[in-house]
């Protein structure tokens, strides 16, 4: 469940960053034309995603096949 | 002459930092080439960045902006920042533990070894130095431009100083198109024809373009204390010294320090130009905005909606870099990779916001008149005309860094490849020995850059561009091949050679398309007339595009279709092998940079 739920969310993230309702959306945000600014904020959501990732969806086994390996061996199979 | 001061006091202090890293290394190839596998979490974000970090990410953007306006941020930047830390999260920390265990220095060691074939290995290294090094000359060219534009000289009313280009005694002339203004000072808009008729768009109205006054002009270009041969020169020994002496521990620890100054450029340059301008960046936006001719550099108005989609596909090519998954075994352990897929989004944005918002910004307050295909160093020009010398030189330094951290990258890549997949692989391992190796590299480094450098000289720009713009689509085509080996147990090398010689056919049949068609034709024509044609050579930015789509989008597609099919018509690997790769309980012994891999007989 948690591997789907992550997925999706990585499409969604994805889906975001084609935001045709900006198109031709001259107003500005700030000092920022609108669709300038909401690329830069998908750029924070994409560093958000990334932090989700690695929180829930790290490769532990390959953190675990580190500590076992001595330095003159290449430890376990993966 | 200042701004060239501080970029030669910065290239001393890069060299004086890869002379430190000569000290502590050893004779042994795995030293060499990854710097024992030994770098922490930090200095592995900063180096990785780095290695993908090119003058473009500053003077190609800004020149893109220019050009096409803000959306180059979503188009390019945006994309990369979801696509370059997901590829590293599932690829990168993959590649680094196989590695580890199993000793590889390179991409092709891998596949050799999980296809259990020396001929498919081959195959993809032969491809891999195709697209790369284009990639590592046009990075010495871009270092010797950049370093000839900041050393320009200026005249007393504060612009560059600009001299007519002569060939063989005379002038050479080329082709200016300026917008006819009408009376009230708005460019007159004229009806487009095509093929004999008015074109028009989908709802049935005349297409307008502006009516443009075509002149020849004399070529001119800017006078400069350094000359592009010598600043190509400069910066092709700088690196050439760094990689030979210092290899990927110099190269990493200068890119600590080339890092932290391009992090920094962005803002520094937005802080000084905004504070140099007579009006706020808003009343310059606010201006676009509300002029229909100008409207374009706020919107998205000149990237269509496939362009867009089918972008986001490229930046599958970073991890595939060779360059950059070779920097991907270099970490000590597989939490450095942690901290590198969270901030790499930020850092790509600390970089890209501020260098397309400039370009913009250029399009409206630049005195000096920027000449079609020269809008790369719309930069360079705020900076001479707003920034003072001095800090013109710190920025100029940030742009060497970009070109100079991704090009000893290249060059330390092309040169392992050659000594652990060609030299070290047919014999010279137990010929020569681990010494032997670093020594073939070293010389090799020099044969490369001597050899880059002459051709960066005695060739046009154009082809070298021609050819990196698909060696992205390229590398991005390998990906396929590259999940399949890490996930998917069934694949075999009959596939990845499928998918390998279908990229390279690719490659050949784009290229060829594009050399032979100018922007604007249509190859094969659309079912109606109205409608997107099947092969173009589009508009404005003049890429083939299939039905509206980049290239990558076919390549991609078609390299994965080609993986499946080839895979399920041939026998899997062995069970052997499968075990070594997929088990969790299999256990392998490999003494440590003795990778188990012999030549196929």
């Amino acid at each position: 469940m948690k591997r789907v739920l992550l997925v999706l969310m990585v499409l969604a993230v994805y889906c975001l960053h084609q935001d045709f309702w900006n198109w031709k959306n001259a107003q500005l945000f700030s000092i920022l034309p609108v669709g300038l600014a909401y690329h830069a904020g998908f750029s924070v959501l994409c560093a958000v995603m990334m932090f989700v990732l690695v929180a829930t969806a790290w490769p532990e086994h390959l953190e675990v096949e580190e500590s076992e390996q001595v330095p003159s061996s290449r430890g376990e199979g993966h | 002459m200042i701004p060239v001061i501080v970029v030669f006091i910065y290239l001393a202090v890069t060299l004086y930092i890869g002379s430190i890293a000569f000290r502590k290394s050893k004779d042994n190839t795995e030293d060499f080439f990854l710097a024992n596998r030994t770098i922490g979490p930090m200095v592995f974000f900063m180096s990785l960045f780095a290695t993908n970090m090119t003058a473009f990410a500053i003077l190609g953007s800004s020149g893109l902006a220019f050009r096409r306006g803000v959306g180059v941020y979503g188009l390019m930047a945006s994309s990369s920042g979801f696509m370059i830390p997901l590829t590293i999260f599932l690829i990168g920390t993959r590649l680094w533990s196989l590695g580890k265990r199993f000793g590889h220095m390179t991409q092709v060691q891998f596949f050799r070894d999980r296809w259990e074939c020396s001929g498919i290995g081959t195959c993809i290294f032969g491809l891999s130095v195709a697209m790369l090094v284009p990639y590592m000359i046009i990075s010495i060219m871009g270092g010797g431009r950049v370093l000839h534009d900041i050393s320009s000289k200026k005249g007393d009313d504060g612009r560059v100083v600009m001299l007519q280009v002569m060939k063989d005694g005379q002038p050479v002339m080329v082709e200016q198109k300026t917008p006819v203004k009408g009376e009230d000072g708005k460019p007159v808009m004229i009806p487009v024809v095509k093929d004999g008729k008015p074109a028009l768009t989908p709802d049935g109205k005349p297409v307008l373009a502006p009516k443009m006054d075509v002149k020849m002009v004399p070529k001119m270009e800017a006078d400069c204390y350094v000359s592009f041969e010598i600043g190509a020169a400069i910066v092709a020994i700088a690196v050439t010294s760094i990689v030979f002496f210092g290899g990927m521990r110099g190269t990493v620890w200068v890119n600590i320090f080339q890092t932290l100054l391009f992090l920094l450029f962005g803002t520094v340059a937005i802080a000084v130009i905004g504070g140099k301008l007579p009006n706020g960046f808003a009343s310059y936006f606010t201006e676009m905005a509300n002029d229909p001719a100008k409207s374009f550099y706020v919107t998205r108005e000149r990237i269509s909606e496939r362009e867009f989609w089918s972008y986001t596909l490229i930046p599958l090519s970073s991890i595939m870099f060779p360059h950059m998954s070779i920097m991907c075994l270099s970490a000590r352990k597989v939490s450095a990779f942690k901290r590198t897929v969270v901030l790499y989004p930020l850092a790509i944005m600390a970089i890209w916001l501020p260098c397309i918002f400039l370009g913009v910004i250029a399009s409206q307050v630049l005195k000096q008149p920027v000449p079609p295909g020269t809008e790369d160093g719309v930069l360079l020009l705020l900076l001479n005309q707003f920034a003072p010398p001095v800090l013109a030189g710190i920025l100029g330094a940030g742009i060497i860094s970009a070109v100079m951290g991704s090009d000893c990258h290249q060059v330390l890549a092309i040169s392992t490849m050659f000594t652990k997949d060609l030299f070290q692989y047919y014999g010279g391992q137990k010929k020569y020995g681990e010494k032997g190796g670093v020594w073939f590299a070293r010389a090799f480094i020099i044969v490369l850059t001597l050899v880059a450098y002459g051709v960066a000289l005695v060739t046009a720009t154009n082809i070298f561009e021609l050819a990196i713009r698909y060696a992205f689509s390229g590398f991005a085509a390998m990906a396929p091949v590259m999940l399949a080996a890490l996930f998917w147990k069934r694949s075999t090398k009959w596939g990845a050679l499928a998918s390998t010689l279908y990229v390279a056919a690719s490659l050949v049949f784009y290229g060829y398309l594009q050399y032979h068609y100018k922007t604007g034709d249509v190859i094969v024509p659309g079912a109606e007339a109205t409608s997107v044609p099947w092969l173009e050579s589009a508009k404005v930015v003049g890429d083939i595009r299939v039905m509206g789509f980049m290239t990558v989008v076919p390549m991609v597609f078609g390299s994965a279709i080609c993986m499946v099919i080839g895979s399920l018509l041939t026998r899997p690997p062995s069970a052997a092998t499968i075990e070594r790769y997929f088990s969790k309980t299999a256990t392998t012994e490999i003494k440590a940079g003795q990778p188990e891999l012999t030549p196929a007989a």
